[in-house]
């Protein structure tokens, strides 16, 4: 189980730093989308015996990270009629760069850490706290209200991530609570997308920065 | 006496055996294309053209301009023979002589792009300049992907680092090593070996004004270099040390051909990226050996 979680913690890792590196939103959305996937099924192998309390949970963030999301993300991407970033405010190599040093020192730090025992080899406290990191980047160095979404949702991912340390403590109900926050949120956020694109004819926050009387 | 006949059999096996490469890319691209495409052994025709080709030199260039792709190429075949060749073994094997191996292909880099320097042309100057800022990613890429075979192994000679198959991070490894070849030999994403347009090629810039016997010894050298990375990169991905001598031996010729094939279909699939992407690439490049590192490291350490 510990193997499993391992590969599907490191495969969002890497995703993370696809996320960091593209300039393409339909990719940033992909890997949003596959991240959201792939912890989502985690509840599955943390849970040693299967009950369909678990498994509703699971087929519900698999369905709501995976699937409504990004197709809200993408029929809002579609609406405003762009699919890249052109000038982020932090460029793509040293985001890359920034989110691939901040992988590394959660992997060092997550070592001092002073975490239950049966935790300490596993990737889920630097797994998170890199994820965390990417969201922070990407909400702070790009322009597009689309990439600045997918960074919210990938903290989002990591917040959720470290959410599953707890899993025993904390009842799954508020797990549904945060999938259903979260899906609202987007949802308005895909309104609020509508808005500036008819305001200002383009997605970059930048515009919103002065105001005007 | 022995160890003098294993010298000269590895120096004619990487004299003859090298220019094969650029032709199985060459035949490939033009079978996945549909032409018949030139010889594989076109290459040697080529360098035996050019053996026996005067040299045009400019009134400027200093010896530095015959010595250069003269020293990049001794340093070149000494690289290649401190790479093991699989159950044979390296030729001369010592403590961190894996250090010897990056400073031989610095510099080889250093002798070629002061070799274009010479000319004082200014398109040569740019290709040196394009090559070296490059090499600034692929060198550390490099330097991290031996480390992690180091740290892997608990050892500082080629020899024994290449032995067994990079473990966990092999596939991460294995990535960021071929897009360093891919850089390093100047293959499609990042250069285009078949444009002669000066403002677009990095290595071919460079050699823009050799010609005769000093050119034929820097493309000979250029191909000895793309066996040498093929070789890393099969060494380093595939467990040889583990399989019996001659299912080494096979798996390695094996592992280079595909190599070499992987090249010639990148190449057909892929058309060069522009100059401002090729950064990006290549820090992806290093950050995938990083991470092989990262797994070495914190798998060793558990």
């Amino acid at each position: 189980m510990n193997e499993t979680a391992n590969l599907l913690i490191g495969l969002a890792m890497g995703l993370n730093l696809l996320a960091l590196g593209s300039n393409r939103l339909p990719t940033i959305i992909w890997a949003m989308a596959a991240q959201g996937m792939a912890l989502g099924v985690m509840p599955m192998l943390i849970e040693p015996d299967f009950n369909w309390h678990v498994g509703l949970i699971v087929a519900a963030t698999v369905a709501g990270k995976g699937i409504v999301i990004p197709g809200l993300l993408r029929r809002a991407m579609r609406a405003a009629n762009i699919d890249r970033e052109i000038e982020p405010f932090i460029g793509f190599v040293p985001s890359l760069l920034l989110g691939a040093g901040g992988a590394i020192a959660a992997v060092a730090l997550a070592g001092m850490l002073p975490l239950l025992p049966e935790q300490a080899g596993s990737l889920f406290v630097p797994g998170a706290l890199a994820s965390v990191l990417t969201g922070f980047v990407l909400l702070i160095g790009r322009a597009k209200a689309i990439s600045q979404v997918c960074g919210y949702l990938i903290l989002e991912n990591g917040i959720y991530l470290f959410g599953l340390l707890l899993i025993h403590a904390m009842p799954l109900l508020v797990e549904a609570g945060i999938l259903l926050d979260l899906t609202v949120a987007v949802f308005v956020i895909g309104i609020i997308v509508d808005r500036i694109q008819r305001a200002f004819d383009s997605l970059d926050t930048r515009k919103l920065t002065a105001l005007r009387e | 006496m022995s160890v003098f006949l294993n010298l000269v059999a590895r120096l004619v096996l990487w004299l003859l055996l090298a220019p094969l490469l650029p032709g199985i890319i060459n035949k490939f691209k033009a079978w996945v294309a549909g032409r018949r495409g030139p010889p594989v052994f076109q290459l040697y025709y080529d360098l035996a053209r050019l053996w026996r080709k005067g040299v045009v030199l400019s009134t400027l260039a200093s010896p530095g301009f015959i010595a250069g792709p003269a020293v990049a190429w001794v340093a070149l075949m000494g690289g290649a023979l401190l790479m093991p060749l699989g159950p044979a073994g390296a030729l001369i094997s010592f403590r961190g002589d894996m250090l010897l191996l990056i400073y031989l292909l610095a510099l080889a880099r250093f002798c070629t792009a002061w070799a274009a320097l010479e000319t004082g042309s200014a398109f040569e100057g740019m290709g040196a300049a394009r090559e070296v800022s490059f090499a600034v990613l692929t060198e550390a890429a490099i330097i991290s992907t031996l480390l992690a075979l180091c740290i892997q192994t608990g050892s500082t000679a080629l020899a024994t680092m290449l032995a067994p198959s990079s473990g966990a991070g092999g596939m991460l490894l294995g990535a960021g090593l071929f897009m360093v070849l891919l850089a390093e030999n100047c293959r499609v994403p990042f250069d285009d070996p078949n444009t002669h347009l000066e403002l677009t090629m990095i290595h071919e810039v460079m050699v823009l004004d050799h010609s005769g016997p000093p050119l034929a010894v820097i493309l000979h050298g250029a191909s000895v270099k793309l066996l040498l990375f093929s070789l890393l990169l099969t060494e380093a991905v595939l467990p040889l040390g583990k399989l019996s001598p001659p299912l080494a031996a096979t798996a390695l010729g094996a592992g280079v051909f595909g190599v070499t094939v992987g090249i010639g279909l990148v190449e057909s699939l892929l058309a060069r990226l522009a100059f401002r992407r090729v950064p990006l690439l290549l820090t992806t490049a290093f950050l995938l050996c990083l991470f092989a590192l990262l797994i070495a490291w914190k798998g060793g350490a558990r």
